[in-house]
């Protein structure tokens, strides 16, 4: 075993220490287990908020897409500080509503709104749907954390079970109090790591920002501009669009938002997430600098970069250093993930279907089900196929499809019929699956339209079919006399 | 809630920087603080929210004081 997985399974036990230590004395209800009691501040809700930003996806994916695609990873730093202008508005009258009836998940909040199970069902089913690939690049890129630090002797396949297993063991200990303090040790860690990294990188192998770019636009012209094609402006604009509106979507983030202490925390949360996202700005100029320095990773391969150049810069315990806070950030965001899915799955599928289960019973079950998501992930993340940044963005497209329901159930009544919202969010659901798995696309049924129109975002197309069936659908289930 | 609270629609201004500002900014060549333009333009723009999310932060607050010593609650 060589330094750089010595340091990385150090990390590993240092965080089960604090998940450990974090629950000590507290008896773990469902209560405490997912929303910490609701008596977090605003440095806490802060971390956990954090916590689920800096992932695998910023620090691997990230980079792998500055590096494999250029300008198109630029979307990763924008739709962030969107999302946290519409949060200052958004989350207090969540978080209002929440607090009031005692809600834990997401989809609570569709059925008491609604006062529809069907809906709540629905909502829960397609935010565990989006949870998965999100779990899955998690785990992948503990894999390649894993396999690239150990410098070949740990294959891909046997880190991705290893990484697993550290995964549902840190989960089970820990709860969410666990991960916003295990979320302060990654966040110093990832923040000290991506900054180093990301000023070290280019004035070494550059002598600063500009040469590495002038080197990069000299040897792949165009690279930092957007095509006209393809991922072209219409592409960023809609993916940015669809991506703000679907980043408090996510189950796990929302009901963090139900963590919180008093309103205020969002107001200030709201002013400093976006200063917090430019860490993102270093783990580009990473992805950059390892372009003309270790070329030849193509596709997936790319999400590799950051790590092989380090390995190419640094000696064997300074990767380990970087490989651990790789580890961290795969591994707050996942256990918020794997816990967030066990819980909807046992709270608002399982229980909805078995009335008189108690909930002692639901507890136990949301703690037996976070091995078999967790196994479930680590085959689908063995099966190969994407890159890191297109399986989040097959999250978020699924997510998404929320936005509408939710928005208009916002007021002191929902302002579609809870047919509505199912029949809505069932159409655009629909549009996603025939895009991500049967690999239709718009330039694809339309050859004949402008690329302006056919490199929008898919989810932007289900997204306007699903308000149209919701509107559609509500008209006529309200003429029945729903009010 | 008292009297509308017009700065609020500060708040749209990134939206409109980000997503309307991008077919600008892609088609400018040229490096700002060593950066791409496109890339300094978003950076520019996220710092910026940062500080309109804060000034309306402020301002809500201010307002919420005042308006809680006009109309005590209890």
């Amino acid at each position: 075993m060589n330094s750089a997985l010595l340091i990385i399974g150090g990390f590993l036990a240092l965080s089960l220490a604090l998940g450990l230590l974090a629950r000590r004395g507290r008896e773990m209800s469902l209560e405490q287990w997912t929303v910490g009691g609701r008596g977090f501040g605003a440095l806490f809700v802060f971390l956990l908020m954090a916590g689920e930003i800096y992932t695998t996806f910023t620090f691997l994916g990230g980079s792998g897409w500055a590096y494999g695609r250029g300008a198109p990873a630029f979307y990763i730093l924008c739709y962030g500080a969107l999302s946290y202008s519409l949060s200052y508005f958004l989350l207090p009258v969540v978080w209002r509503y929440a607090t009031k009836h005692q809600l834990h998940s997401q989809a609570d909040f569709f059925v008491s709104k609604y006062r529809s199970r069907g809906l709540g069902l629905l909502v829960a089913l397609v935010s565990v749907a989006a949870i998965v690939p999100y779990l899955v690049l998690q785990l992948k890129g503990l894999g390649i954390i894993v396999s690239e630090c150990s410098y070949g002797a740990v294959s891909t396949p046997a880190a991705v079970w290893i990484s697993t297993a550290g995964l549902v063991a840190y989960v089970i200990v820990s709860g969410v109090r666990g991960s916003a303090w295990t979320a302060v040790l990654k966040d110093i860690m990832i923040l000290a790591v991506a900054v180093g990294l990301g000023i070290y990188l280019p004035y070494h192998y550059y002598g600063g920002y500009q040469p590495m770019f002038e080197a990069i636009e000299r040897a792949k012209p165009g690279f930092l501009t957007l095509a006209p094609r393809g991922m072209s402006e219409t592409w960023f604009i809609s993916t940015v669009a669809l991506s703000a509106l679907g980043f408090y979507m996510w189950p796990h983030a929302f009901a963090s938002s139900y963590t919180a202490r008093s309103e205020d925390v969002f107001r200030k949360n709201a002013a400093v997430m976006p200063l917090y996202q430019l860490v993102l700005l270093y783990v580009f100029f990473t992805g950059f600098a390892a372009i003309l320095q270790v070329p030849g990773l193509k596709g997936p391969a790319a999400d590799l970069s950051l790590l092989r150049l380090s390995k190419l810069a640094f000696s064997s315990p300074v990767v380990g250093i970087i490989g651990a806070a790789g580890l961290l950030t795969a591994i707050v965001p996942g256990s918020m993930l794997l816990m967030t899915g066990a819980t909807i799955l046992a709270k608002n599928v399982y229980r909805p279907l078995r009335p008189g289960a108690g909930d002692h019973t639901i507890s136990r079950l949301a703690r037996g089900l976070v091995p078999v998501i967790a196994t479930f992930a680590a085959w689908l993340a063995l099966r190969g196929g994407d890159a890191i940044v297109p399986l989040l963005l097959m999250g978020y497209n699924l997510v998404t499809q929320l936005a509408p329901a939710l928005f208009l159930c916002l007021g002191e009544r929902p302002r579609v019929t809870p047919a509505g919202a199912m029949a809505g969010i069932a159409a655009g659901e629909t549009v996603i699956a025939c895009s991500s798995l049967g690999g239709v696309t718009l330039a694809k049924l339309f050859p004949a339209w402008p690329s302006a129109i056919t490199d929008l975002n898919i989810g932007i197309v289900a997204l306007v079919l699903n308000v149209g069936v919701m509107a559609v659908v509500s008209l006529l289930t309200r003429s029945r006399g729903d009010r | 809630m008292g009297r509308p609270r017009a700065y609020r629609w500060l708040a749209v201004l990134p939206t409109l920087g980000i997503l309307g500002g991008v077919p600008f900014a892609n088609r400018v060549h040229r490096y700002v603080l060593g950066l791409p333009f496109l890339l300094i333009w978003i950076v520019a723009w996220v710092i910026a929210t940062s500080v309109l999310m804060a000034v309306i932060g402020a301002l809500d607050r201010r307002r919420d004081a005042a308006e809680s010593r006009d109309h005590p609650r209890s």
